[in-house]
This record gives structure tokens, sequence and C-alpha cells, in this order.
């Protein structure tokens, strides 16, 4: 099993995530060209104006009229990209797979990284049922993405502190994350790979042919 | 899906409840089917696949913060509670769904594009409610005072049924009156060659006539060389756009821009309207095939303050009571006039409070998108949905409140009464004339 | 068309008005107007007693009125005005009104031989259309567009056929519009009905019109066409046969269609004003093939050059092998025949016209406020003042111009070489 998830799966996983991903832009490129606007009036400055606002932490108002929020999502995000890419334990089975490496954070970094990405889904979760503007929109499928999403984390953090069979849960924790993975194209968490379409969409749209500020 | 049960749920409205009746699942399902499919490609499938159901907009809402954060009111909600449905079941639903979907899309939301600031991929959330109004429309359920103001734009090309002879008539009587207070104003009509074509909403010949009079003034003393149709394609609103009759919003506005072709003019002016300006500049346009107008268009916010900065117009006494703004979300988030309102505004009066929130971060007033052209069955909910807006204006302390919009006109009157807020709305063209350097 | 053949064409150069002692006449002079060929030109005055009259060439009409406007010359050259005289309007012709007064009179046409003159009007809350001053002998609650048939002898127009109460959406979407021709509506109701047009011999009216909430149609003699369409615009007919031609919308795409039946292969993005040939052979018509893009397509063939702003209507030569039209990109506006450009662009354009034989093309242009003739992209007089649009002889070779220079108004007949 372990073989299996640590060789052909992972191999899988990226394939399936980078293929998808590929296919996904693709399909939305052909969308968005019938939607005969979206290309005549995207544009390149005032695309990037907007992005550049919304990945600056406190960029735009609505980020600073919620501060504990916007710190934890920002945090969240950060971290559940960061960790994963930087963390010694993938690079030295990158290393051991491929002889590629690169470099890391210590130990105690990404230790707390990953506690704050679990942390921060806890946190998503619960406000998901206790504020009842969220709790309305909220399906049952945003729980089941969360848990995939933390997932790995958790058996991450399980396995790296040896809490239960180390054995077993390096395989849960290899599992998820290639779970995590290729379900990304297909989801809600596309996000990650429309955000920058639809800000830079929205940022022309007001900058470039309504001279407004979207922030 | 379980229906909303709200007062509103329960207005009457024969626009709604007449036409649901006949409706059949069969065309329910085609009609749905054709506008999410054919109508619309691209961003309809991008937002709906990247929206993560966070709420984030819901703040941005005035409908949201004036009903105590009714969850059903976050712009997300509408979206939920509308457009996933449909999507989500392919057009499989009830007639009464569909009266849910139009009350929502005409009543509940303006499509002022505030929220579309707020999350954080600036998904649009009036484009998606206006896919939801397109399909009610198709299928003939809209509310029935915003209905009748469609048929009249596709009747006479203007919003109020006016007749050809009452535009005229009315024109040549402003140009009278006016003529009284400057000697020789003139309201210049079919004057092929003139620098500009004034254009203006309905309401103006039919219930505000003394603006054009004050129009003529201005372009008097500022020494415009200008001019009006005496045809039809004068009226620059557009409500067909806010009802989702997309074949008369474009009928409309290719009028308008052909008669400013047919008169050779150099550029449109036009009055102080804000959802006027999105039709004429941006959906209208969009929809014929222009990306961007075709001939260049000025809101009077703008020309005012081109004529103020240039010295074309002096400012003998600027106005005493104490007054505020009203930012209309076409012109200001939707043109970033601001600043030049303020601009406007500073030089003709004395003593100004600005709002907060203020400039794109305005709220809407929850007239304009269409909401106000519902009629008297939706007022109260929709002064319901006011709370916030009377709240910012009573902030202010003002006595006067100035929006060059009709619209926000309407609607802040109509929010003035309901929480006596003991204030006036005015337009700038009114104080204007009443400031302005006149020639002896 | 005008029969210019009786215009004096001799080579000359003739001053016909002092424009300044006009103006220093009367309290106020509006703008003015010149008679086609050229020998008149008048302007409504206002009297020191506020009264307004017409002024022609050195000379005023004997009547004056309460108000006078829309002064124009029929392609005949007469002089036409709508006067209003106590509280009663009408329209005056070289100074005579007719007998018939009304509530409100206005938009004033005419025949494209220059035979008839027609305007709408008002009476007892009744609109009709009236002809050489003949109203017609019923009247409509509503009345929108309409337009004269090219011999002059028929008038058809939109009309509400009944009375509506306020926000009556059911019976407005019942059908509440249809076409009256000679004041004799078709029985067929419409939920809506737009630009009716004449055939060549006048037998036959088209409009566009709209029977379903987004169903749109073209309707001959109160009859639609079997096909239905997303919309529709402009129908006009074919010289020589009674088929018309619309342009029309399938699914996202436009394109033309002749009797209800598709004639054009290739889907645009947008497409109006189509306009036939004199021979009724070709097709031109206002065409966007891909969004933000304008041009002129010719039997279904657009020019290859795109334009940004604006395209106006096509124009055919007289032979109808050539095709102009007035283009605008980047806010300038300038004139392209067969799809190319003149090399100048202008302020302001106005429509090319093509000499009889369509090897020449003028137009009337503006730049900075001073006006210029413009032949074949080239400029043969600048610098006016004001300027009419240049005619052509029947020949061809000599060029009218009618222009105000240095506070004079010229008649000038020039030669072409
Ligand atoms: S009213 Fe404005 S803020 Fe509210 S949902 Fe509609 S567009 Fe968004
Ligand atoms: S529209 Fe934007 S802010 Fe609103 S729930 Fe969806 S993603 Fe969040």
């Amino acid at each position: 099993m372990y073989e299996f998830v640590r060789g052909p799966l992972v191999w899988l996983a990226f394939i399936v995530f980078i293929l998808g991903s590929i296919y996904r832009l693709l399909q939305i490129r052909s969308q968005l060209k019938k939607d005969k606007v979206v290309f005549s009036y995207m544009n390149f400055k005032y695309g990037m104006r907007s992005i550049l606002h919304w990945i600056t932490p406190f960029g735009a108002v609505n980020m600073r009229k919620r501060p504990a929020f916007t710190i934890m999502s920002f945090l969240f995000h950060f971290c559940l990209i960061i960790t994963p890419i930087f963390l010694l334990g993938h690079n030295l089975v990158w290393y051991e797979s491929w002889g590629i490496h690169w470099w890391t954070l210590p130990e105690r970094i990404t230790n707390i990284m990953t506690i704050i990405v679990v942390a921060a889904g806890f946190i998503f979760a619960l406000r998901r049922i206790a504020d009842p503007t969220v709790r309305l929109v909220t399906a049952f499928s945003d729980f089941l993405l969360l848990l995939i999403v933390l997932a790995p984390f958790i058996t991450g953090l399980f396995a790296y502190y040896q809490a239960f069979d180390y054995k077993t849960m390096i395989t849960l924790h290899i599992l998820s994350g290639c779970l995590w993975l290729m379900i990304i194209p297909f989801t809600r968490i596309v996000h990650m790979i429309f955000f920058g379409i639809s800000r830079a969409y929205m940022g022309s749209e007001f900058g470039y042919v309504r001279h407004a500020k979207d922030w | 899906m379980k229906l909303i049960d709200s007062p509103e749920s329960k207005v009457v409205d024969p626009g709604l409840d007449e036409t649901i009746k006949k409706l059949t699942p069969e065309k329910i399902k085609r009609v749905v089917d054709h506008v999410l499919t054919k109508e619309n490609a691209g961003r309809l499938q991008m937002y709906i696949d990247t929206c993560v159901h966070c709420g984030l907009c819901a703040e941005a809402c005035h409908t949201y913060l004036s009903r105590d954060k009714d969850p059903n009111f976050s712009p997300v909600a509408k979206v939920k509670n509308t457009l996933w449905e449909l999507v989500k079941q392919k057009g499989d639903v009830s007639p009464e769904f569909i009266r849910q979907a139009a009350r929502i899309a005409f009543t509940e939301c303006g499509a002022c594009r505030r929220c579309s600031m707020y999350c954080p991929f600036g998904i649009d959330i009036a484009y998606l409610i206006m896919i939801v109004r397109r399909i009610c429309s198709l299928l003939g359920v809209v509310p029935q005072y915003l209905q009748d103001t469609t048929n009249s734009h596709a009747a006479t090309s203007n919003q109020m049924w006016v007749h050809q002879d009452e535009w005229i008539d009315t024109l040549q009587w402003q140009e009278e009156e006016a003529g009284f207070e400057i000697p020789g104003v003139r309201i210049p009509l079919e004057k092929e060659g003139a620098d500009v074509m004034y254009s203006v909403i309905a309401p103006e010949p039919k219930i505000l006539a003394q603006l054009l009079g004050n129009m003529a003034m201005i372009m008097k003393v500022a020494g415009i060389d200008w001019t009006m149709p005496a045809t039809d394609g004068w009226d620059n609103s557009n409500m067909a756009m806010y009802s989702g009759d997309f074949e008369i919003m474009g009928r409309v506005e290719r009028l308008h821009w052909e008669t400013a072709a047919r008169l050779k003019v150099k550029k449109i002016v036009m009055g102080e309207c804000g959802h006027a300006f999105r039709g004429a500049v941006y959906d209208g346009p969009k929809w014929l095939g222009w990306k961007f107008p075709p001939i260049p268009m000025v809101h009077a916010i703008e020309f005012y303050y081109d004529l103020i900065k240039s010295g074309r117009i002096k400012i003998k006494e600027k106005y005493k009571e104490p007054v505020t703004i009203q930012d209309p979300c076409n012109t200001v988030r939707g043109r970033g006039l601001g600043d030049k309102l303020r601009y406007v505004v500073n030089e003709l009066c004395e003593d100004f409070t600005d709002v907060s929130p203020n400039q794109e971060h305005n709220y809407c007033c929850m007239a304009g998108g269409g909401t106000i052209n519902c009629g008297p069955p939706w007022k109260k909910s929709r002064m319901i949905s006011n709370r916030v807006k009377a709240e910012q204006l009573a902030a202010t302390g003002a006595k006067i409140v100035i929006t060059p919009c009709h619209n926000c006109h309407s609607g802040i009157e109509d929010i003035i009464g309901y929480y006596n807020l003991g204030m006036h709305v005015k337009f700038i063209n009114e104080i204007l004339v009443e400031t302005m350097e006149r020639p002896e | 068309m005008i029969n210019t053949k009786n215009w004096d064409w001799g080579i000359q150069n003739k001053v016909l008005a002092d424009i300044a002692e006009i103006k220093s006449r009367y309290q106020d002079v509006h703008e003015f107007v010149v008679s086609p060929d050229g020998e008149k030109i008048a302007a409504p005055v206002v009297l020191e007693d506020d009264t307004f009259t017409a002024c022609v060439n050195n000379d005023q009409w004997p009547d004056t009125f309460e108000k006078l406007w829309y002064l124009r010359f029929s392609p005949g050259n007469k002089l036409t005005a709508l006067v209003m005289s106590d509280d009663e309007w009408t329209l005056a012709v070289d100074g005579r009104v007719y007998e018939e007064n009304y509530e409100y009179a206005w938009d004033v046409r005419f025949s494209e031989n220059g035979e008839s003159i027609s305007m709408l009007y008002k009476r007892d809350n009744l609109y009709g259309v009236a002809l050489n001053g003949k109203p017609w002998a019923n009247g409509f609650v509503a009345i929108r567009d309409y337009c004269l048939s090219p011999d002059g002898k028929r008038t058809a127009a939109t009309v509400q056929v009944k009375t509506l109460d306020e926000a009556d959406v059911f019976g407005f979407f019942a059908g509440a519009w249809s076409v009256a021709v000679d004041g004799k509506v078709w029985p067929e109701k419409f939920i809506n009905a737009w630009k009716p047009a004449f055939s060549k011999d006048g037998s036959l009216v088209a409009a566009e019109i709209r029977t379903d909430i987004c169903e749109y149609s073209v309707a001959v003699n109160g009859k639609s066409w079997e096909k239905k369409y997303g919309s529709v615009w402009d129908p006009v007919f074919r010289p020589g046969n009674g088929s018309v031609i619309a342009a029309v919308k399938e699914g996202s795409n436009w394109f033309l269609a002749e009797n209800g039946s598709r004639i054009w292969g290739r889907n645009y993005n947008q497409i109006w004003l189509p306009k036939l040939s004199p021979d009724g052979k070709r097709i031109a018509a206002v065409a966007s093939p891909e969004f933000g893009k304008w041009t002129i397509a010719v039997d279904d063939r657009p020019w290859a050059k795109l334009f940004d702003d604006m395209v106006l209507a096509p124009v055919f030569s007289p032979d109808g092998k050539r095709v102009a039209a007035i283009v605008k990109e980047n806010n300038h506006w300038s004139i392209a025949v067969d799809g190319k450009t003149w090399p100048e662009s202008y302020d302001m354009i106005w429509d090319p016209v093509f000499s009889p034989c369509g090897k020449n093309v003028v137009a009337k242009a503006e730049k900075n406020g001073r006006y210029a003739v413009v032949l074949n992209g080239k400029n043969i007089g600048t610098n006016y003042d004001a300027l009419w649009p240049p005619i052509f002889s029947p020949d061809g070779d000599k060029i009218l111009l009618r222009y105000i220079a240095d506070g004079k108004y010229y008649r000038e007949v020039r030669p072409l070489n």
C-alpha cells in the first residue's frame, strides 16, 4: 500500500492536477471567448492593479473592515501553499526520488505553519456553522472540501509526532495529499486557478472601462 | 427547493402573480436553458465555479445591512436563492420559484455592483442577477410597473409614453420660460452640426420640465453650441436594460446614437442621470457591438466640472444651506466621477459635509437598477432595504442632498419621507442656475 | 430624384446675401438654410415685437407668427416652416400658410421627387399624417414612425390602435400597435411596429414587427413573414420586384434575410441599414463582423478594413458599382470608398455624394470649426464659415458650392478638371 501511494499515486496526482488545471484553463478560455466582451475589455495594467491590491493584506476596504479574518485568511492561504513546498520532509523525498532539492524551512516553523492551517481551517468550519449568513450559503460539500484540504495537514502532524502508527499515518498523509491535489481543478478549490482571471477581468472592467477602483 | 416565506413574498403584483399562471414546466426549462447556455458563457461558469460561499460580500449590500443582516439578503444568498438553483435543476423549477426569483432579482437587488468590490474574486453579482432578470423577462414575469416602463421604451423610445408633440412643445415652452430669466436663451432644435447634443430622460419633459429650462440657461451663459433632437432618440434612459429585455434596450440605444450621428454633433452631453449613463455608455453599446460608445458621451457632472474649471461659468455667490452628496452608483462606482462631483459641489456650496462611506463605496439608494420602477407595491420593501442609507444621510446633518441622478433623486426623496429626515433633494442644475453669474 | 437640369449651371460665383447685414436687421436670427439650387438663403428671424418670420435672401415673408421653426427647403426649392398663430400650428410654404390648423404639427418631410410635403399632426387628442395640407380621415391615439411613398402620393405610419389604461401590460402584449396607410389601419395588430417603408411604386408597405416578448419579424401590407427572429432591423424593398430585405437575428448571429429566407450566409455580430443599388442587384449594409469592429459588407463580403468607432449607412454610386460610407476611428471622421479610407480625417464629415458617372465622390467636412469641400479625399475648397453639401451637375463635370465666407453667402458653380 505504502509503496503504491508513494510511487504511482503521487505520479497520478501530479498528472491529474497539472493536466486538469490545463484543461480547466483551456476550457474557461474558450467559454470566455464566447462571452464576447471579456477578452475585449481585459487590460493588463488594470488587471494587475486589481490583483496586486487583492493579494496584499489589507489592500482592500473589506479586508480592513474585518482585520482578524483578514489575518487568518492570509495566514491560512500562505501557509497552505508554502508549507508543503518548503517542508524538509517533502524535500528529502524529492531528493531521494529525483536527486533534486531546494531551500527548506526549519521544522519548527513548518510545524507552526501546519498548525495555523489546521486551526484556521477549523475556525472557517466553525464560521460556517455559527454565522447565519455563511451558514445559509454553505453546502455539505463545503465541509467536505475543507476536510480534504485539511486532511494532509492533520495527518502530517500526526505522522511527524508519531502519534499513531507512523506507517498508517504517512500512508493516509500521502493519500489525502494526493486527493487534495487531484480535486483542485474539479471543485470550488479551482478558485485558486481562477482567482487571477476573475480578478483581472473585474479590475479591467472597473479600471479600464469604468475609470473606477475595485478595492 | 423550499420557498422563502417573508412579508415580501406576499406582496401583490399582477406582473408576477398573473404571469406565472401561464408558465408551463417546458417553457421554463426552455427559456432557462437558452439563457444559461446560449446567451451566457464564460463569466457565468467562472463565477459559479469560483464562488467559495464565504459570505464576504454580505456587508457590501445595503439591503443586508438595513435588514439587520438577514442572511437571505446577502449578495451571495440572492444568487443562491435564484441562479444556483436554476443551474442545479437545469431549469426544472416551479412557476412559484420563478416568481420568487423575479422578486429577488428585481426588487431586492439594485444591481449596484457594490458587492463586486467586496468579493475577493471580484465576482459580479449584479451580472448574475441580471441573468435571472433576463430569464424572468423572457418568461414574461416582470413587476408590472417596470414592464410598463419597458413597454413605453418599446412603443415610444422613451420612458414615460411621451408623445412626440409633447416633447417638442415642452422644449419650446421651457425655452420661453428660460427666456424670461435670461433674454435670448434658446433650445436650438434639430441644429445639424452643433458641437453638443444634449439628451435627457423622459421624466424631465414629463414632470421636471424646469430642468430643461435650467440647462438652456447654463448653455447660454457658457456659450455652448448645442442642440436637442425634435425626433425620437432624445431619451437616454433605459429601463429595458433593467427588466432584462435586451432587444428593446438595444433598440433604444441604437436610436439614441443614430440621432447624435444624424445631428452631426461631436459629443453628447447627458443630463443628471446615472442609469441612463450606464445604458448609453456600457450596456447598450455592448449589446449592439460597440466596445465603447461610438460618439463621446459626457455626463452632466463632467460637463459642469469642465464649465466651472475652465471659467466658462463663474459662481456669483455660493449656496448657503448645508449640503451633502448622494454618489450615484452608475457614475461614481460606474465612472469614477466622485472627485469631479465633489469639486463641483465645493465650488457651488459653502457648507458641504461628505457622506461616509463615500465615492465608490457609497451605499446604493436602491432606486436605480430598476427597483424604483417596480412601483408602489414594492416601495415598503425598498424603504426597509434603505435604512443604512437614511442613517448615513442623517449623520451628515445636511439640509440638502445633492444628487446628479434622477433615480437617486426619487429614491432619496422616498427615504427622506419614510424616515422623516427633514431634508430636500436637489440636482446640481438647480443650484448652478441659482449661483452662477448671469450676463447683464 | 430631383431634377437639377433646369438649374443655372453657368460657371460663376455670385454673392446672394450679406449675412452680417441680415443679422443686424433683426433682434435674433436663427440657423440659416439654403435651397438645393443654391439661389436662396433663409433663416427664421425674430422681430422687435418678439414675433417670428422667415427672411429669404434680402426679403422676408410678409406674415409674422407667434412661433416659427423647422425652416427647411424642399427638394423642389420651396421654403417651408412650422408656424404658430393663435396657439394653432400649421405649415407655411413660401410664406403662405395651409388652410388646416392643428393643435400641434411637426416632423415635416418631402417626397423623393420633391412634389409632396407631409407632416404629423395632433387634433382633438388624435394623431395622424397630413399630406400636402390634407389630414388623414382617421386619427389615432398615438403615432410614431412614418414615411412617404417615393412618388409622394401616399403616407404610412405606425399607430396605436387601442387606448390602454395606465400600466396595462396585458393589453399591451395583446397587441395595440399596427401600421396605418393613408389613414387606413391594417387589420393585424402587433405588440410593436416600427419603421414603415414603401415600395418604389407605393403599393406595398413593410414594417418591423414584434409578435411576442422576444419574437420579431417583418410584415408586408399587414402579413407577417412566416419566419420569426430574435430581433429585426430596417426592412427595405428591392427595386424592381416587391421583395423585402431586412437584417435579422437568430441566436446571437445577425444576417440578412429576404422575404423570410436567409440570403447572406455569413454570421455577423451586428448588421443593419441594408441598402440596395439602384438596379436592385447589389446590397450593402453596415456590419460588425466581430465585437467592437465595424465596416460595410457588400453582397455578404465585409471590407477588409474594420473601424472601431462607427460606420454610417452605405451609399451606392448611381451605377451601383461603388459603395461609400462615413467611417469613424479614434474619434475622427472620414469617408471610405470601396473599403479604402480617405487619407485625411476630420472633426465631422457629411454624407458622401457620388457624381452621376460614379467616378467622383464629394463631401462636406469640418476641421477646427471651419468647413471644407473634399473631393476624392482632397480638399478643393477650404476655410468656409458655413457650407452646405456640394451637388454635382447632371453631366457630372461641374459642382455647385453653397457657402458663407467673409460674412457673405455665395453660390458658386465650379468646373471639375
Ligand atoms: S443591491 Fe448591490 S450590493 Fe446588494 S446584491 Fe445587489 S449589486 Fe450587490
Ligand atoms: S460572491 Fe465572492 S464574497 Fe460572496 S460568497 Fe461568493 S466568493 Fe464569497
